[in-house]
């Protein structure tokens, strides 16, 4: 057998055949042999070729350079350049000629996997995807423990922000005796530039649907409810939809599969306030109460709803427990690191080519996530920094590009994943006006039960209004870490524990811009 | 309600649905309606197809929804799918372009390159 040096693959399509690539391929076979290279690269004929050019398009490995909208005139200056030298040809390279090749990356997906190509409307379609396999699997041949056993082994973490582990949470709420237990989805998805949630539920509704049954089987509740902003009318009307079609077709209501579980799924409609997001808040709020924070403990999972024990996840965490059961827990791990397994959904906006959203493995680069899913930044335009996880989030300046997005990695930079939304900012952008309209963000959401926040945020406020206009000292710059620090030390929730993230970092890797705004 | 046995049939019949075999479906067309997709004008997409494959009689054109695939900034999104082909997704589509799509691709059998943003 003949050892080739390289591959050429050359697309057969419609399109490249009308384009003439049966010339191109024998024009490149003519000027191979006339350069004597005809042993050493071999020429093969393919169908699609894994990007999307124009006319006909090529990869070379092992290299794997993508050419397209070749032709047959440009072959001797292929084979000058690239098949002699070792130059791909810059100016046919498939990047420089295509405006966005898209990368929905549905190979990795697991809580997105069928939003964007099933009906999120007939729950047929989604039975068709594989779905309530994992439910029947679970009620039929799993007990409770079992379920939680294969969630806990899976590593799956809350993907709310705190990252708690799943099968533990639930571990605490299973063993105890209560007339009533309850599961409560949190889609009150308020962290500004988050909406993650609201594209699972009106894709794919019935992922929740068949994840809180799972959750709600293994922990004995015969009661969930699913607390939603809102804002998400689509969402409202489609999971209403999801939820009697569900009961008609025997997945959810009584006795299901002739087993002895039932559960009656239930929405409530939130009214659009941050502290919401928290659970003790969300729950205050689901009885009927105005949304301020519980004392914890105790825990929800012991003393929640009416007090009665409540496991209260988040709508992604959620929707990634069917692919758990139904796959096992070694499937979930092959995504993601060891202490992070799994993927996380990021809402990518500002200064990118492709806003948008993207599912991938935890642990992929900040970089990557930019570059591969956003499309990179926009044209003729440089990146200055990414605020991540929300307004509860971090600046994350263009040193820290390559660090691994997952729980483990962002903690050693005292960053946090968060909700996962990722704004971009350029090199234009004011670092000191973003951190004012984060202050007033908080200013304006802290609920006013505790002290620490309902002040802080205030002086918060007050300290960055200041500095923006020039009026600042270098005595406020210390005094915002000082107040934000005490806050986060003594608030009563995550809320006024949280502006010391994106004070800190951006303090610590914009500082520079703070202090030519002093007053000197 | 259902029993186990009928789910499983159900699942069956779903699963070649989607994949257009043994239908009368030759090609069915999947407008993204979430949100952003929604705000963007699919609905007006969604009625341009569901008007022009009427005009045309193309009978065995199937017309259906889908949720966000996540490339919001380029909605409305329409994916094409062609038993044996890849399927080919479009991005800003409007109600010209459902023209284009129509006679080019679905009829014609050629990828409309100038607005498609993937093939699968």
């Amino acid at each position: 057998m003949n050892y080739y040096r390289s591959h050429v693959l050359i697309g057969i399509s419609d399109t490249a055949l009308q384009a003439g690539v049966k010339d191109f391929e024998n024009a490149l076979r003519n000027e191979l042999a006339k350069n004597n290279l005809q042993d050493e690269i071999n020429i093969l004929e393919t169908g699609p070729l894994g990007f999307f050019g124009k006319g006909i398009c090529m990869t070379v490995y092992p290299e794997n350079v993508q050419y397209s909208d070749v032709k047959a005139e440009d072959v001797a200056e292929l084979v000058q350049n690239h098949f002699l030298k070792g130059r791909p040809v810059k100016r046919l390279l498939f990047e420089e000629s295509l405006k966005g090749q898209v990368n929905f990356n549905y190979a990795n997906r697991i809580v997105l996997k069928n939003s964007g190509i099933i009906d999120p409307e007939n729950i047929e379609e989604y039975i068709g995807a594989g779905g309530y396999e994992a439910l029947e699997k679970a009620l039929l041949e799993m007990t409770p423990n079992d379920v939680i056993d294969v969630v806990k082994a899976s590593g799956l973490r809350g993907r709310g922000g705190a990252g708690f582990p799943t099968g533990l949470k639930w571990s605490f709420t299973a063993p105890l005796e209560a007339e009533q237990k309850y599961i409560v989805i949190n889609a009150d998805e308020g962290e500004p530039g988050t909406f993650k949630d609201r594209l699972i539920m009106e894709g794919d509704p019935h992922i929740l649907l068949e994840g809180l049954t799972l959750a709600a089987y293994a922990v004995g509740a015969s009661k969930a409810i699913i607390y939603i902003r809102g804002e998400y009318k689509l969402c409202i009307e489609r999971l209403r939809k999801a939820i009697l079609q569900a009961n008609e077709y025997g997945v959810l209501g009584e006795k299901i599969f002739g087993t002895d579980f039932s559960l009656e799924v239930d929405i409530k409609v939130g009214a659009g306030a941050y502290v919401c997001g928290e659970e003790t808040a969300l729950i205050e709020s689901l009885e009927g109460n105005r949304g301020n924070p519980r004392w914890k403990p105790p825990f929800p999972g012991v003393e929640g709803v009416w007090k009665m024990p409540t496991v209260v996840n988040n709508v992604e965490t959620t929707a990634n427990v069917p692919f758990i059961i139904k796959n096992g827990a070694e499937a979930f791990l092959q995504h993601g690191p060891a202490k992070s397994s799994g993927t996380k959904v990021y809402t990518l906006m500002g200064d990118i080519a492709r806003p948008g959203l993207c599912e991938v493995d935890m642990g992929t680069s900040l970089r990557s996530i930019i570059n591969e899913y956003g499309g990179g930044m926009k044209k003729g335009i440089k990146f200055k920094a990414a605020l991540v996880g929300g307004a509860a989030g971090v600046f994350l300046p263009d040193r820290l590009l390559d660090v691994n997005m997952d729980f483990e990695s962002l903690k050693e930079y005292a960053a946090v994943l968060g909700s996962g939304a990722i704004l971009v900012m350029n090199e234009n952008t004011d670092i000191v006006d973003m951190l004012w309209s984060v202050l007033r963000f908080f200013r304006h959401e802290s609920c006013g039960k505790c002290s620490p926040c309902k002040l802080g945020t205030a002086y918060l406020y007050d300290l960055i209004t200041k500095i923006k206009k020039g009026e600042g000292t270098k005595a406020d710059l210390d005094q915002l870490v000082s107040i934000a620090d005490m806050m986060q030390k003594t608030s009563f929730c995550a809320l006024g524990q949280s502006p010391i993230m994106p004070i800190k970092s951006a303090l610590d890797n914009f500082r520079y811009e703070f202090e030519a705004r002093l007053n000197k | 309600m259902k029993t186990l046995e009928e789910l499983r049939k159900i699942r069956e019949k779903a699963q070649a649905d989607i994949n257009l075999r043994g239908s009368n479906t030759r090609v069915k067309v999947i407008v993204g309606m979430g949100t952003s997709g929604i705000a963007m004008g699919a609905r007006e997409v969604m009625k341009a197809f569901l008007d022009e494959v009427g005009k045309r009689n193309l009978s065995d054109v199937q017309i259906t929804q889908t949720g966000e695939k996540g490339l919001t900034s380029m909605e409305p999104i329409v994916d094409i799918v062609i038993e044996g082909n890849p399927i080919v997704t479009y991005g800003e589509m409007n109600a010209e372009r459902v023209i284009k799509v129509i006679e080019e691709h679905i009829i014609g059998g050629n990828v409309v390159n100038d607005f498609a943003v993937a093939v699968d």
